[in-house]
């Protein structure tokens, strides 16, 4: 073991030297890219260490496949009435599962007080909430992908023809669902009843965006025009943009107060 | 230079006070021991000062700068009560993804010195979660102070740490100051704390009850402070 050692005192810190880019007003340099770096590096510690541990894909999946499969069992699969419901059924199941993967996201960072140590770095609360929030899109995402199929086949509903507009609702609402859990994850992440306070919360503010996702996919698994839904694709777009920046601002409110 | 500014810092946890008007200087360069009792208010002073909290009334600056500023994050480096490390990646995963957030320049080179400065070379691709504790403190230091702070406040550093761990650490602690950091510290353990401190500020139920230079006396006899401050 060599002996820890430190280079001469500067004002400002070694990591700001090579990389930096030198503010004409004084003011000290940033590295290049250092936010969009932060993020990607947050993001992939997230679904790195969700790879190694699967304790929330694996739970959300399992839940997922079996209410599928349960509702299935449960209603004709052939007739007019499945198709009917078949938008309502399958936000419901992303839902719910999606809460298991928001519940974690926050929190498992409690485990060694990594979170102080991400707070105390230079990601800002809107960087490390970006972070957060890409990382549990990738995962309810894959979540999805494989319930679609699987929704299909027990449903007997054939959606192909329209899947470009079918992955553009589900891309819209999933980071709907992201941003307004990821963001709730922050909020509850020192409770003690963050598992129950979590969906509490995440469920009627995602009232809007599950009713457009809703409308917009029963409409296109039955295979009519979109024709007056397109509002609701309006709606999906001026949520996104709304609460993802709201989200982005309070965030830092959020975790240090 | 100031390196850091407490003015009448308050917190509350409901209605129960913390902190009260607590105000107190650092110099840049000094080493300041943070001594009290359990529930003086030492580990909530170190989290207002790290920025993780904000206090209910008053004010920190670090070199004039607010806590929260990215600029102070930068010349911050944290050692608190958890480590700060993550059990499902390795040692060298654990360090490159903190370069990354300090966007240390060569973070490869400095990644690997860290490993091997700390004695955990051998173990770079082990997952943190089969380390003993003495490891995960050393991976913590590393990971606290590889992006070079100029200011570190360390909470309990001792703890956990057998006879060699505190040694390193020491040595560690001394090289920093002869460099110029500026460290604060709480700790209960009086004697290497006050070997290592120019500066001691007792806090006793959330005031501060002495702020002074550490003295021969205190040396001799470390539990003076508390015998007459609290």
């Amino acid at each position: 073991m060599t002996p820890l050692s430190f280079t001469e005192s500067t004002d400002k810190p070694a990591a700001d030297k090579a990389t930096a880019v030198t503010s004409a007003a004084g003011e000290p340099p940033k590295p290049r890219f250092a936010a969009i770096r932060m993020i990607l590096a947050i993001a992939g510690k997230d679904l790195r260490t969700e790879i190694r541990t699967k304790e929330t894909i694996n739970a959300a999946l399992a839940f997922a496949v079996v209410i599928l499969l349960l509702f299935s069992y449960a209603f004709d699969p052939t007739s007019d009435q499945v198709r009917e419901i078949a938008g309502g059924l399958l936000w419901l199941v992303f839902l719910f599962a999606g809460a298991l993967v928001l519940n974690r996201s926050f929190s498992r960072e409690l485990t060694n007080d990594c979170l102080d140590a991400l707070i105390a770095s230079p990601a800002s609360g809107a960087q490390l909430w970006a972070g957060k929030a890409l990382a549990n899109y990738v995962l309810l995402l894959a979540i999805e992908a494989v319930c679609l199929p699987v929704f299909g086949i027990f449903y007997n509903l054939t959606w192909l023809g329209q899947l470009p507009l079918l992955v553009l609702v589900i891309a819209l609402a999933t980071w709907a669902m992201t941003i307004i859990g990821t963001t709730f994850s922050a909020m509850t992440v020192n409770l003690r009843l963050r598992e129950l306070m979590l969906p509490t919360l995440l469920y009627p503010m995602l009232i809007p965006p599950v009713m457009g996702a809703v409308k917009l996919t029963t409409t296109i698994m039955a295979g009519d025009p979109i024709g007056d839904d397109t509002i609701w694709f309006r709606l999906l777009i001026g949520y996104d943009i709304i609460f993802t920046l709201l989200s982005a601002a309070l965030v830092e409110i959020l975790l240090v107060g | 230079m100031t390196a850091l500014q407490v003015q009448d810092v308050w917190k509350y946890f409901g209605d129960f006070p913390a902190l009260r008007g607590v105000s107190f200087d650092v110099e840049e360069g000094s080493c300041l021991a943070l001594l009290g009792r359990n529930g003086a208010g030492k580990t909530t002073l170190l989290k207002i000062l790290a920025g993780l909290s904000r206090p209910g009334k008053g004010a920190v600056k670090v070199m004039g700068e607010d806590t929260r500023a990215e600029v102070t994050r930068r010349r911050i480096g944290v050692l608190g009560h958890g480590i700060g490390i993550y059990d499902e990646l390795s040692a060298e995963e654990n360090l490159r993804l903190f370069a990354r957030i300090y966007s240390i320049p060569d973070s490869e080179r400095v990644v690997s010195q860290w490993l091997e400065r700390t004695g955990l070379q051998n173990v770079r691709e082990g997952l943190v979660r089969e380390f003993s504790r003495g490891m995960r403190q050393r991976l913590a230091v590393a990971r606290a102070f590889m992006h070079q702070p100029t200011l570190m406040l360390l909470d309990e550093p001792f703890t956990a740490l057998d006879d060699r761990g505190i040694a390193v650490l020491q040595d560690f602690l001394n090289d920093a100051r002869r460099a110029g950091r500026t460290i604060i510290m709480s700790t209960h353990q009086l004697r290497e704390a006050l070997e290592l401190a120019t500066d001691v500020a007792l806090i006793n139920r959330g005031k501060l009850a002495y702020r002074g230079a550490r003295t021969q006396e205190m040396l001799d006899d470390p539990t003076l402070l508390y015998r007459i401050y609290g």
